[in-house]
């Protein structure tokens, strides 16, 4: 195919796969789920702070308990968990890759179709942020710069996840399976930066690799809108580096 | 460029883990033939089809369509070829046009072409009427034809159907045979099918296979010619039936006799030659001199399935025979 052609397969697909999305009920449950999440948090934030003033960014109040941190570890699981196997279980797998599309343009479509979905599905808690901005005395309370780098933050994590979530689901013909490991993936890199603080700081270079995976401290950098490029390049390189995995299984079926 | 052979397979050998599918077969299809894929489940025509369509390499051996080797070049292969697998899998939240523009799209086909051939192919296998409906609605006959069209609609060179006709009632039949009839010629087909008068029926030649090996490949008249030698005759007489059955025992060319009773006085009477002579003569010069009446005579030809059942019987009981 040439230049046009290259990406017609992908946008076909990415169009297709987030039709799926919003076709099923599932992906209007996520988005209640989440905005339900946000809004449970704004609230908590509303009866705590009461009329006091907040010396913190707003933001990162946001992030000060475990509620969005459990949704940010759980929708990405359920939003990859049918993207490759339940193609494989169906049979839809072999019609697709006899078409002409490569294996390449698979992966990506169906990852792009994620991260869409998964921005998509954070969009309505830009409303509780609006409500903050116009009825909180306090001005510049919310500052442009930590909101957009609390969400650049949260894309980052949620790209992340969502890229285990696509190797996961590419490995079994279980949708139910793929859940569970992404799942547990998500829960695991949460949990090992207390694994870092655990370990004594002999400053091994085991303890600096883990320090990286810090993933508590790297969010609440964000949402104070400290940009540590450090951060971004980690989540991006491990974002492709997972779906560079989850190619090379779609790929392995050649190989046998 | 390929000098008109659509299909060559040389030695192709497909292992899975510890169970060979296929070994060491070797075919060609022409440009414009319907070839037909028979044999038991098991037999390795799935496997061989997988092969062909690029979902699937082989474990060893050339595989080329087209003259375009299926592993070397397997995006301008799968862009040569419309591949409906077994079980026919759809993606069935989706309505039937939207399913065939989504994957006309897929194959490469533009905006305004997917359109004309989304149309074309729906004509084609009489799902206009259908075409707003979901897939996850639509009987089994109308889903198979959803999946031909899939298959048709990016003009492939060669189509290839595993199983098109499986669950499908009579009338479904009739009509997917029909449509896979008109394809003649213009395109190449290979289906597979363990419907045996199905594959008679539609076939210009049919390969049997069995336990990953191709027993015979050949068309349907060469087929019966290499098995029948043998044609059994019916003959419904009116006489005695000691005396009929001592008639049979004594005569020569006969081998072996089979009488059952007919309505009255009348039995049926199934004899099997035994060189393959023709006992119709026989038959009726005895009749005639003993004065019995005799008011049926017909020579069986081998039905496909007594050839498919005789070509794939399993060597230990051929030892018996």
């Amino acid at each position: 195919m040439g230049g046009r052609g290259l990406m017609r397969a992908y946008l076909t697909l990415t169009r297709r796969e987030l039709a799926s999305f919003f076709l099923s009920i599932t992906g209007y449950v996520i988005i209640a789920g989440l905005a339900f999440a946000v809004g449970l948090v704004f609230y908590l934030l509303l009866t705590a702070q009461g009329t006091q003033t907040v010396s913190i960014p707003i933001t990162q109040v946001f992030f000060n308990n475990l509620v969005l941190w459990i949704v940010i570890v759980l929708t990405p699981c359920i939003i990859t968990m049918r993207l490759f196997a339940l193609e494989k279980a169906t049979g839809t797998f072999e019609t697709l890759t006899t078409t002409p599309a490569t294996d390449l343009q698979i992966v990506a479509a169906k990852f792009t179709a994620a991260v869409v979905f998964f921005v998509v599905m954070w969009l309505p808690s830009l409303g509780y942020l609006f409500i903050i901005q116009n009825y909180a005395n306090q001005p510049g309370a919310m500052d442009a710069g930590t909101v957009g780098s609390m969400y650049l933050g949260v894309f980052l994590v949620g790209c992340f996840i969502l890229s285990v979530g696509c190797f996961a689901s590419a490995m079994t013909k279980s949708q139910v399976l793929a859940a569970m490991v992404t799942l547990v993936a998500g829960i695991a890199l949460l949990l090992l930066h207390y694994l870092a603080v655990l370990l004594p700081q002999n400053g091994h270079w085991q303890t600096e690799v883990l320090s990286f995976f810090n993933i508590a401290q790297q969010m609440l950098d964000f949402t104070r809108g400290i940009l540590d490029t450090r951060a971004i390049i980690f989540y991006l390189s491990m974002t492709l580096f997972f779906l560079f995995l989850t190619l090379r299984v779609i790929e392995s079926r050649r190989w046998k | 460029m390929n000098d008109g052979l659509m299909i060559e397979v040389e030695n192709l050998t497909k292992r899975y883990a510890g169970h060979t599918a296929v070994s060491g077969i070797s075919f060609t299809v022409k440009r414009g033939e319907i070839v037909g894929l028979l044999g038991p489940n098991g037999a390795g025509k799935s496997t061989t089809m997988r092969v062909l369509s690029c979902y699937l390499p082989a474990t060893s051996g050339t595989v080329r369509v087209g003259g375009l080797d299926v592993f070397h070049n397997s995006a301008e292969v799968r862009r040569r070829i419309g591949y409906m697998p077994e079980n026919n899998p759809l993606h069935l939240e989706m309505r039937v046009r939207e399913y065939l523009k989504f994957r006309a799209r897929l194959k490469g086909l533009g905006i305004r072409r997917s359109r004309e051939r989304v149309d074309t192919v729906m004509e084609q296998c009489s799902l206009t009427d259908v075409s707003k409906r979901i897939i996850g609605q639509l009987s089994k006959g109308y889903r198979q034809r959803v999946g031909l069209a899939d298959a048709l609609v990016h003009e492939p060179d060669l189509i290839i159907l595993d199983e098109p006709t499986i669950g499908l009632d009579p009338n479904q039949i009739r009509s997917v045979r029909a449509l896979i009839k008109s394809l003649a010629t213009t395109h190449t087909v290979l289906i597979s099918t363990h419907i045996l008068p199905e594959a008679e029926m539609t076939c210009n030649r049919m390969l049997i296979m069995f336990e990953g090996k191709i027993l015979a490949a050949d068309t349907p008249d060469n087929l019966q010619r290499l098995v029948s030698g043998n044609g059994q005759v019916v003959a419904e007489i009116a006489a005695p039936l000691e005396e009929l059955c001592n008639c049979w025992a004594q005569m020569a060319e006969v081998e072996h006799y089979d009488v059952s009773p007919a309505d009255g006085e009348f039995f049926r009477c199934a004899l099997t030659p035994s060189n393959g002579s023709d006992l119709r003569p026989l038959i009726f010069a005895m009749a005639r001199d003993r004065g019995w009446y005799l008011r049926e005579l017909t020579r069986n030809r081998h039905s496909l399935e007594d050839i498919y059942v005789k070509i794939t019987k399993p060597p230990e009981e051929e030892e018996g025979t």
